[in-house]
């Protein structure tokens, strides 16, 4: 375990603590408003302060970090679901047409920024949070069919698949039984990384209102109203912000940290 | 006073001690050859006179070239010696060159930075530099657009260009056919006469040694064992582990006698074509034969070598001798049934066939364990062994490549490069094969593994009346573990017969080109 | 070198041919009557006629898709029903506010990263390195509007360096290009923090390369190794995430301009979504495609500068 992996681990588990913890209890209700209490400063009965509503903050972190931490953790669901395999097939068939279109497709979706998809499937069904799960979600696509393509083929090169096609193994059970165990590391961190970037991109995505819409939760929202405010009340924007940079700099520290430690292995020294 | 004068060299890394006491000696005009195993500390101490050490390696000793002591010479001064007092030419020549800048522009560069000239100049004589080292391509070319051998005369022309009084030369041909070997170790001899420079020569290859070195340092461990005038070494070796190091390269294993001659792989007309990249933007695309009208067989339990340079078809064959990769015409049958039936390969033929691979470190996945490894062509039969039989079966296995039952729960990288080769025979053998197919199996492999490898090669298929198709660039090891040999080029077989006789009386221009270039170690006595 | 830069544009052609299928499917195919569902549920039936008419909706799909290409081709995109101007105009006003504003971060992000990368390579596990990489670690974990929030509440509202927001016109340059840093910034930053981390493994990567070797062997030290033979190598990776730092810019623009009341394309595209005007939206959206994908194809030409090996290659 290194450094990084910890302060990392620790980071996200806080904020997957809060919003578990936000479905059994949360300190104010913030479904109703109690504007005698509004914009209050941090203080002992509101931790974080309260919004123009009067609402406690930090229940309404506990609730965003659910909204957050769901939709992101789907669009990347969905971004290794459907990538990884395309990814494996692209390498498996390897110079073929197939491979040719999945890359082409690939590059096309990369020319749809999520904010652009966000804005096309908005236009047509209205804003949410699952839209916004789809947009995210279907750009995080091609991020995992290019990286497992691309780390498919180097061991496509290596004997130790020629040996088990010697065997008479399909390229499918190939994939699966020899190439997927080699890749689950990197896997698992680029996961890491998307997950972060998917909060980021909610976040984006509910504050210009094309997320999440009231009365759920979001960070992103919350900024939202607290742009009109933060030049006499700091504080409504200042807590989700850092509540965004927190989760999103445990993530990625996380992600660094475990790439340090699963993949410094039996790298040989030849002369 | 030695041009060089390495004296009490120690080094180590972190704990790890490297070299201990080295001393190595090197005069104008001379070669010296330090050789020894992977592991020995040669190639540390050729980075050690260039003052190349990696971070955190604390040297002891004294290195004095030309009157200055390396070790004791700060960075800036150092800079100063590299490229002009002392040059450098590596194995690798293929990623040696920096892939975005022109040739002549990088053998320009050691002169533009040491001297103080104009471009031009420069580049002209980095012109001249790289036709005196035999390099017939213009200077304005891309490393990529050159051979591994063109690459390595201009990493030469590089270390050259200021006409340096030491060359250090590490593994500089390794990489290379054996024809190009010959004639980049030619052009090494030709520059050390003419420049009268000091050559210090790091190779594993005794033959190469004993071609080309005046003097001989043997490394083990870090340390040298012996040292001396090449002549007189050879006649009288002193220390043991040099007699076994000469005794291990020119190893001769005891080939069993081999009776009966029923054919076993039958190979026909074989062409194979690759498409290659369209020249025009629509139109054919052009292809390149890769294997054309190949035809051989092999009987059952008889040896036979391929042997060739890179890009002839080795590889190729044996993807199509496997039914990996379907063939543009002809035909391959192994005991009468076709390796390839319409568009895929045929399983119950395959059974028959297994294979051991050039690269220990690549030929196993890092994931599974040994059982799992050895037992992966079960795939092929129909009923595989479950249970306690499986278990029996894996470790008899083990045990006849001589590993013991233990191993069967380790991951590979437990292993070293020669124990990998032993689990990939053991690998080969599981399903009892008829042939099995060497591709290089022992090139990578120190000489002494190697010569314990090929004798357990030897006497497994010995004793179970295999045959085997042993391709390999190495014509001395070729020469003795085989009982026929086919020659390939550009695709062709250019001759193929019986071993002996294709070595002593050649009858194709190719063969027997092949068979100068190799260099050879003089009888032992 | 033709032959790849031939290559690149059939890629190109193709591309922008799909991508236009794409959004002409999502806007004009999916909602099934695109105009009852621009109007709403209570739009009367005569409305919807118009507008159908309009859209010329009475045509067969291919010959609508046709219509809207060869519109675009000649700079027609059509009429917008909530503004009842040319979308063209529309575009025209606003595009000179996002495309210059995703051009001026693009430049400070460069500007930022590669010396920041080049830096922190150089001195490998230095206090310099653990120092920019640490500031980078913060730089990627920032949302860029949250960051704009912070500058405005410094810059403009505290020490009033910067207007809090809005735009002048470009008739006084000077003015303009004040109004839109602080957005440009706070867009470059994040960005600059991940393409400086890119930059410095790329370059660390190199380092390890035996051509470095090659070049410390000629007498060259070990920062003239870097500056001379690693540099260039490692842009290879570093032009493609700048490729897809662009989109990332336009779009990024796209929600910063709502933090400082810029009049650009995110307004213009936010108000016609709730207005429901798909005749805007779909073409800004091709119209924002269309940049990235040219964007994409002027990467992969500077590719083929960088790297000999593209340029003999087909």
């Amino acid at each position: 375990m290194n450094r990084n992996l910890i302060i990392g681990t620790t980071l996200t588990a806080v904020f997957i603590t809060l919003a578990v913890w936000s479905f059994v209890w949360i300190p104010y209700d913030i479904e109703s408003l109690d504007i005698a209490n509004k914009l209050q400063t941090p203080n002992s009965a509101y931790l974080l302060g309260t919004d123009h509503f009067g609402r406690d903050i930090l229940s309404m972190i506990m609730m965003g970090a659910r909204t957050s931490i769901a939709v992101a953790f789907v669009a990347v669901g969905i971004g290794m679901a459907l990538g990884i395999p395309l990814g494996l097939l692209a390498a498996a068939r390897h110079g073929s047409l197939l491979d040719e279109v999945i890359m082409r497709g690939n590059d096309l979706v990369f020319a749809f920024p999520s904010l652009v998809i966000a804005i096309l499937i908005t236009a047509v069904f209205g804003a949410s949070a699952t839209n916004a799960i789809i947009a995210i979600g279907i750009f995080n696509i091609p991020v995992f069919a290019r990286l497992t393509r691309g780390a498919a083929l180097p061991l496509w090169e290596r004997d130790f698949i020629l040996a088990a096609r010697v065997c008479g193994k399909s390229a499918a059970r190939i994939s699966v039984e020899h190439i997927l165990p080699n890749i689950t590391n990197l896997m698992i961190v680029q996961g890491t990384i998307q997950f972060s970037l998917g909060i980021l991109a909610e976040a984006a995505l509910s504050y210009i209102g094309l997320g999440a819409q009231p009365p759920t939760a979001s960070w992103g929202r919350m900024l939202a109203d607290a742009q009109t405010l933060v030049s006499i009340a700091p504080h409504t924007a200042l807590v989700p912000g850092f509540a965004i940079l927190l989760m999103v700099l445990g993530l990625n520290l996380m992600g660094d940290g475990l790439r340090d430690w699963l993949d410094p292995r039996i790298r040989v020294a030849r002369t | 006073m030695s041009l060089l004068a390495i004296k009490d060299l120690s080094l180590s890394i972190g704990d790890t001690q490297i070299l201990h006491d080295v001393d190595v000696d090197t005069e104008p005009g001379e070669i010296v050859a330090i050789t020894g195993e992977s592991g020995s500390g040669k190639s540390m101490t050729a980075l050690t006179v260039m003052g190349l050490l990696p971070r955190g390696a604390k040297p002891g000793g004294s290195v004095v070239l030309d009157g200055v002591d390396i070790l004791q010479t700060p960075e800036p001064d150092l800079c100063q010696m590299r490229g002009n007092t002392m040059g450098m030419v590596f194995q690798e020549p293929m990623t040696a060159l920096n892939p975005v800048q022109t040739i002549g522009a990088q053998v320009a560069e050691t002169i533009s930075i040491h001297e103080n000239t104009t471009k031009t100049a420069a580049h002209e004589r980095a012109a001249q530099m790289l036709e005196r080292v035999g390099l017939k391509v213009p200077p304005s070319r891309y490393p990529h657009e050159l051979s591994g051998g063109q690459r390595q005369r201009v990493v030469i022309a590089m270390a050259i260009a200021l006409r340096p009084k030491l060359l250090i030369a590490d593994e500089p041909t390794t990489a290379l056919d054996v024809t190009t070997q010959a004639r980049i170790l030619d052009l090494l001899r030709d520059l050390v006469r003419e420049f009268d420079m000091g050559l210090l020569m790091i190779t594993h290859d005794l033959a190469v040694v004993a071609d080309i070195a005046d003097k001989i340092v043997v490394m083990q461990d870090g340390r040298v064992v012996e040292s001396g005038a090449t002549d007189h070494l050879l006649k009288d070796m002193q220390h043991p582990y040099t007699k076994a190091l000469f005794a291990a390269s020119t190893h001769q294993v005891q080939l069993p006698v081999r009776k009966g001659s029923v054919q076993l792989l039958y190979a026909k007309n074989i062409i194979r074509d690759y498409p290659m990249p369209r020249q025009k933007l629509l139109g054919q695309r052009p292809t390149f034969r890769a294997l054309d009208n190949v035809n051989f067989h092999i009987e059952h339990g008889e040896r036979v070598g391929l042997v060739g340079e890179s890009g002839c078809g080795k590889s190729t064959l044996t993807r199509a001798i496997l039914g990996l990769e379907d063939v543009q015409g002809g035909e391959i049958r192994l005991d009468g049934d076709p390796v390839f039936t319409g568009n895929r390969p045929n399983q119950s033929v395959r059974r028959k066939m297994q294979v051991v691979f050039q690269d220990p470190y690549s030929s196993f996945n890092p994931r599974h364990r040994v059982e799992r490894l050895i037992t992966e062509p079960f795939h092929l039969l129909k009923n595989p062994p479950t249970g306690k039989a499986r278990e029996t079966v894996i470790f008899k296995a083990l045990q006849d490549v001589g590993l013991s039952a233990a191993d069967a729960g380790k991951y590979i990288h437990e292993f070293s490069g020669g124990q990998r080769q032993r689990i990939a025979i053991a690998r080969a053998l599981i399903v009892e094969p008829e042939l099995i197919i060497f591709d290089e199996a022992v090139s990578a492999l120190d000489v002494s593994v190697r010569a314990q490898v090929l004798d357990l090669i030897v006497d497994i298929c010995g004793k179970r009346r295999l045959a085997y198709l042993f391709i390999s660039h190495d014509l001395s090891v070729v020469r003795s573990v085989t009982d026929r040999v086919l020659v390939m080029k550009s695709g062709k077989i250019v001759e193929q017969g019986d071993t002996e006789t294709v070595f002593s009386d050649p009858q194709h221009a190719y063969t027997k080109s092949l068979i100068a270039a190799a260099p050879q170690l003089p009888p032992l006595i | 070198m033709i032959r790849y830069a031939a290559g690149r544009l059939t890629s190109l052609v193709i591309s922008l041919f799909v991508a236009s299928i794409v959004i002409f499917a999502v806007i004009e195919v999916i909602p099934g009557d695109p105009a009852a569902f621009m109007l709403g549920v209570n739009a009367r039936p005569d409305t919807i006629a118009a507008l159908r008419a309009e859209m010329g909706l009475d045509q067969s799909l291919i010959e609508r898709y046709f219509d809207w290409i060869t519109g675009l081709l000649q700079g027609d995109f059509g009429q917008s029903w909530t503004y009842k101007t040319p979308v063209a105009d529309l575009i025209g006003d606003r595009i000179w506010i996002s495309l210059p504003l995703a051009i001026y971060a693009l430049i400070l992000s460069t500007l930022i990263a590669f010396p920041a990368g080049i830096y922190a390579a150089s001195r490998r596990s230095g206090a310099g390195d653990i120092t920019i990489m640490g500031a980078t670690q913060l730089g990627v974990a920032i949302p860029n509007f949250w960051f704009a929030m912070i500058l405005v509440l410094i810059f403009a509202i505290n020490l009033r360096w910067f207007s809090a927001g809005g735009f002048p016109g470009w008739d006084n340059p000077l003015q303009a290009m004040k109004s839109l840093t602080l957005p440009a910034i706070a867009l470059a930053l994040p960005q600059a923090a991940i393409l400086a981390r890119v930059m410095r493994s790329s370059l660390l990567d190199m380092l390890g390369e035996d051509f470095i070797r090659t070049a410390r062997a000629k007498g060259l030290s070990a920062r003239q190794a870097l500056w001379k033979h690693a540099v260039r190598n490692a842009l290879i990776p570093v032009l493609t995430i700048i490729g897809l730092q662009f989109s990332f810019l336009l779009a990024g623009g796209i929600i910063i301009e709502q933090v400082f009341f810029l009049p650009g394309l995110g307004r213009l595209i936010f108000q016609s979504i709730s207005a429901r005007d798909l005749i805007v939206v779909e073409s800004v959206v091709m119209l924002l495609v269309f940049t990235v994908i040219m964007v994409n194809f002027m990467v992969d030409l500077a590719y083929a500068a960088v790297d000999p090996r593209l340029r003999s290659k087909a």
